[in-house]
């Protein structure tokens, strides 16, 4: 094990939120405002999963009245504190971008079971 | 003891308590074993010196003889780096002691030095961050060009100092002041907020910075009556 391998290792998730891309998802993420601290729901499409180890990111794309908002995530963050998949998509690539040049209907996935 | 000499292992992340994310560089210090101890009598100042990654026997001619006797004195297999650190007043320290990462337990702040990557013979914009020139409006083969280098006639030469293309990098670069963010003493690990000169794998000393100590936070209370 490399030094750096071994300092990712230290602050990986033990339980890494399983998600795909294409999958609609849930993101409980703990939001600290003042000295209160709540919990935020980002609910969105995983169109991308980027970098490996400790740095390892997921984008969630959804469209909030009208405009297409992208929130990038840190997969083992822990402010990232749960993602609940709703509904899989069936995708044929790793990144989904074109969704960006897609709206309204066009932009659907259909389910995977 | 003020200082230690390791590898640059790469950067990554962390993630502090509260979440927050920490760019850190990796640096695999030591251990270091003491050679020679300098002392005000002898030599007119405090210091140790410090060697770096043991040799192993075969690559023993990488070394040349005179240090090879300098190692044997002090009953020491010969290393690929020595250094001088200063010490503090009155610390009992021997030749033969080895010097951990452990050092840097209460250090706040460090400073590394490093050799910076070579960039070969670089031009104006890269060397000395001179702007170029414009890429359009009918300009033509002199994009990164450095451009005037001076006056007319008077004074009819060249200032000296004038910025020019040539070789940059592969130099000893010191950043002052990175702040110590973890120890990993079971894996010889210091952890540094922010970047560090040179490559990765590159040999680096870090030394206990003492210009600055972290800050005290003031009480939440006392700031608010002001």
């Amino acid at each position: 094990m490399t030094p750096l391998e071994f300092v990712e290792s230290q602050y990986l998730k033990k339980d890494v939120p399983k998600l795909e891309i294409g999958d609609t998802v849930k993101v409980h993420m703990r939001v600290v405002e003042g000295k209160k601290e709540r919990i935020q729901v980002v609910e969105g499409v995983v169109i991308a999963r980027k970098h490996g180890g400790v740095r390892e990111t997921f984008t969630v794309r959804k469209i909030s009245s009208g405009i297409g908002v992208e929130r990038i995530f840190p997969l083992h963050s822990p402010r990232v504190e749960k993602v609940q998949v709703v509904r899989s998509g069936v995708v044929r690539r790793a990144k989904l971008y074109y969704l960006r040049n897609l709206k309204g209907k066009a932009a659907r996935l259909a389910e995977r079971f | 003891m003020k200082g230690l000499i390791g590898r640059k292992a790469g950067m990554t992340h962390i993630f502090s308590d509260n979440g927050d994310e920490i760019p850190v560089t990796v640096f695999e210090m030591g251990p270091c074993p003491v050679v020679q101890v300098l002392d005000e009598e002898k030599n007119g100042y405090n210091a140790v010196q410090l060697a770096f990654e043991p040799l192993e026997k075969k690559d023993k001619n990488k070394i040349p003889k005179p240090l090879r006797g300098h190692f044997a004195k002090s009953k020491i297999k010969p290393h690929r780096r020595l250094q001088e650190f200063g010490i503090d007043n009155g610390e009992s320290i021997k030749v033969g002691d080895v010097v951990t990462v452990d050092i840097f337990r209460d250090a706040d702040y460090v400073s590394v030095s490093g050799t910076s990557k070579g960039r070969g013979f670089a031009g104006v914009i890269k060397r000395h961050g001179f702007h170029g020139a414009p890429m359009s409006h009918g300009a033509h083969e002199q994009f990164r060009h450095p451009g005037s280098m001076g006056m007319c006639v008077q004074p009819g030469r060249i200032i000296p100092g004038k910025k020019l293309p040539g070789h940059y990098g592969a130099e000893k670069v010191k950043v002052l002041n990175l702040e110590v963010v973890k120890l990993f003493p079971e894996r010889n690990l210091l952890l540094v907020k922010g970047a560090a000169p040179g490559p990765v794998g590159g040999v680096v000393t870090v030394e206990i910075s003492d210009r600055k100590k972290k800050r005290v936070v003031q009480e939440q209370e006392g700031a608010r009556k002001k």
